[in-house]
């Protein structure tokens, strides 16, 4: 990659957009889209953390930047990754090829909370069972991006992608004219369109698409309305529908109306309570009756949980291998796993250096971070692995790329993250672009909303 | 349209419509209230009655009182802040049916009262008031100008439609409820401006002028307020806007329904009625039906449309 000046080539053009405009004023038009993405009601609750229930999550005016050639490098092992993930759940409810392979070990599966012994045998409609596929990427060098975590069930995050991308073009219209970014806003379309693709095959004409979500007290109900606004469908809470007959209708105001795709922003466990949890207060009763006799499909799959589990993201390389004959593009993060004896071994004498995590944990909560921590933090932590191994596994701390972020008029390095969006029904399509993510506290390596990361505009880059 | 979505529209309407008629009465229990040689607290006593909202029954009904009650109380279904917040909660709930506009008034008005307090709140009754008429007339500027005129828009007029009927009844109650002084008399100068008062508080001082003179009488009032057919606050005015809502809903969903036949029914009798033969029956009485029909066709919609 070619550098002048010490900033890389995908960076320039913002370099010159930072230089023209000044940075006091960008302060001040940073202040700015915070007031508009507050008045819009974009808002995130973060759980157990009171204050401001509907808090806004920070902003920052800077974009991140990839080059064409990167980006080609990120599309070819995104799309690779996300059929891989297909394949492996088809398998597993299947034949279980790669657990008699040898390559992974049953338990690891079958024993997983997130394994549905119900979806055992039936294959969703295309055999897909995660359409939208969200794949946390760092970059730790030049040409070398690394995945952290894979999201296969519900992954948040593109209104922010969306939103972002308007509050840039509408303040600062100029640098987007002559067209050197890559647009993102079809992505509504795509989505709706790949919706549609997997409608069950008793679906007479246009198929009826509905966004469920939990209700307006979830944290993630803008995106809900937005996106659901976006593809002009339904949003409907778990009440508006019902079972009669296993086919899922919704309660509408001349009656009645048969639903034949839910693009479900909810957990398994609160799908249906017959078959999940009786005590669900959130459930449609038969929806999965329903799903089986193949008159509604559900997406993601109910079961779709194992292939984004921390303990089985290890053999994604693997899988990869397995299923599709390919090397993947995309490396995994080295990480050990605390249920072999002589890896659990090597973090506990390495806890200083490491990263670990708790395998079923997400939103960085119940993370230690080793040279950010306590002796004392340490130790307790210590207590935690060797009490239940198998719950845990440990990453070096890595050597993250920073991306130019402006904090009160400066512009500093802080560690990014990126949350691409990869849609999977009877074709794969991925919009140029995804969410960035930014740690806001200098030196921090955490970059979750929930704990005070913040976000940016991403840019892919035309040659 | 879902139904889930169709009731949301329908309480966004009636709760701003709500927030705005009750500013508007607390507007007129204050000019009752400065009127010379008035007792005070029994205008405010009256207002609470009219309302509905609890009042205490051991001591006088203060201007602190209206306050905190029918302004800043975060709950109670009388007070315009739980108004403001069961609407936008309401729009919140069907954000997609809502244009972006209608979204960000909900918003704002829902910040502003959210942080004031009682004391700041009686510093600038005045103004106060004044803008949480604006307010309203900013949400129904938003509806008007950009909504789809699709079910949902109709399911919204027609929520606001029923409350604006129930509050302008509600407000002709509060002058029952206000006794007189022993040393007045009924058509004296304080019973006069009370009536005027009433004029004031829906805007109507002007347009009453045009159509009934100069003629403060009780029972002109009183017709202009219940009957008139084209004054937009009067209960027969808002009847023919619910049966028009009503009838577009109908057509709409091919079928009739009951609250059609029963809107239908109630506007032929207020459109034939006479004022004199209101009072000679009992005005109160009168009112206090017509309120007890409104609720019933409330209730009709929601069984029609399935929420």
């Amino acid at each position: 990659m070619e550098e002048t000046d010490g900033i890389r080539a995908p960076y320039r053009r913002i370099a010159d957009w930072i230089e023209e405009t000044g940075t006091e004023l960008l302060g001040r038009r940073n202040d700015e889209a915070e007031a508009i993405f507050r008045k819009i009601g974009i808002t995130f609750a973060v759980y157990g953390e009171g204050g401001d229930p509907e808090r806004l999550i920070p902003f920052d005016l800077i974009p991140r930047a990839f080059s064409a050639t990167e980006w080609a490098q990120l599309d070819r092992g995104i799309r690779q990754r996300a059929r891989a993930l297909n394949a492996f759940l088809y398998d597993i409810y299947h034949r279980g090829e790669i657990i008699k392979a040898g390559i992974i070990p049953g338990r690891l599966v079958y024993c997983n909370s997130a394994f549905l012994p119900q979806m055992v045998g039936f294959a969703p409609p295309g055999r897909v069972y995660s359409h939208i596929v969200g794949i946390d990427i760092v970059r730790t060098g030049p040409g070398s991006f690394q995945v952290l975590e894979d999201n296969c069930r519900t992954p948040s995050g593109v209104s922010y992608m969306l939103e972002n991308r308007e509050i840039m073009a509408r303040m600062f219209p100029d640098v987007f004219s002559g067209g050197p970014v890559q647009p993102v806003d079809h992505y509504p379309d795509e989505l709706l369109r790949t919706l549609k693709e997997v409608a069950p095959a008793s679906a007479s004409g246009e198929p009826t698409v509905v966004l469920l979500t939990p209700g307006s007290l979830n944290s993630a109900y803008y995106e809900h309305s937005f996106l659901a606004d976006l593809m002009g469908i339904e949003l409907v809470e778990p009440q508006d529908l019902f079972v009669d007959e296993a086919k899922v209708w919704m309660r509408t105001t001349r009656g009645p109306q048969r639903v034949d795709v839910i693009y479900r922003r909810i957990d398994d466990d609160y799908i249906d309570p017959l078959t999940f949890r009786p005590d669900s207060m959130l459930g449609i009763a038969g929806l999965f009756d329903a799903y089986r006799a193949g008159n509604v499909n559900i997406c993601s799959a109910p079961g779709a949980g194992v292939a984004d589990d921390k303990a089985i993201y290890i053999y994604v390389p693997e899988m990869i291998r397995f299923y599709l004959g390919e090397e993947p593009v995309l490396e995994n993060i080295p990480t050990y796993q605390c249920s072999r004896d002589d890896e659990l071994a090597h973090v506990l004498d390495n806890l200083e250096e490491l990263v670990v995590k708790e395998v079923h944990g997400s939103g960085g909560y119940g993370m230690l971070i080793g040279p950010k921590s306590t002796e004392q933090e340490i130790k307790d932590y210590r207590k935690r692995i060797i009490a239940d191994p198998a719950e845990f596994i440990a990453q070096p701390t890595l050597d993250l790329s920073t991306a130019p972020t402006l904090q009160s008029n400066q512009i500093m390095g802080r560690h990014v993250d990126f949350r691409p969006f990869c849609l999977v029904g009877k074709n794969i399509r991925l919009v140029p672009g995804g969410l960035t993510r930014v740690a806001l506290k200098a030196g921090s390596l955490v970059v979750n909303s929930s704990q005070g990361g913040g976000v940016k505009d991403t840019w892919v880059l035309r040659e | 349209m879902l139904s889930r979505a169709a009731e949301n529209l329908f309480w966004l309407g009636r709760y701003m419509e709500r927030a705005e008629a009750t500013a508007r009465m607390i507007s007129m229990g204050q000019r009752m209230a400065t009127l010379p040689g008035s007792m005070g607290q029994s205008e405010w006593t009256s207002l609470l009655q009219a309302t509905g909202a609890p009042a205490p029954e051991d001591r006088p009904v203060t201007e602190a009182d209206i306050v905190a009650e029918l302004i800043l109380d975060p709950v109670s279904p009388s007070a315009v802040q739980a108004c403001f917040s069961k609407a936008r909660e309401n729009g919140r709930a069907v954000r997609t049916a809502l244009t972006q506009e209608m979204w960000e008034s909900l918003n704002e008005d829902w910040r502003y009262l959210e942080s004031m307090d009682t004391q700041a709140a009686r510093r600038q009754l005045d103004h106060l008031l004044e803008w949480i008429r604006k307010r309203a007339a900013v949400f129904r500027g938003a509806v008007e100008t950009a909504m789809l005129r699709n079910e949902g828009y109709f399911f919204l007029r027609l929520g606001s439609n029923i409350e604006r009927a129930d509050m302008t009844l509600r407000l002709l109650n509060v002058k029952y409820f206000l006794l007189l002084p022993e040393t007045e008399v009924v058509g004296g100068g304080r019973d006069h401006h009370q009536w005027m008062s009433m004029l004031h508080a829906v805007s109507g001082l002007r347009a009453y002028h045009h159509h009934y003179g100069g003629d403060y009488a009780p029972w002109n009032i009183a017709d202009f307020l219940l009957l008139n057919q084209t004054f937009p606050r009067s209960v027969a005015f808002s009847y023919s806007q619910i049966h028009g809502c009503l009838d577009r809903l109908d057509k709409n969903h091919g079928g009739a329904h009951k609250c059609q036949r029963t809107a239908q029914t109630e506007l032929g009798r207020l459109t034939r009625l006479d004022i004199n033969a209101v009072f000679s029956d009992g005005l109160h009485e009168f009112i206090n039906d017509q309120i007890a029909t409104t609720a019933r066709i409330s209730k009709e919609v929601s069984d029609a449309y399935h929420f």
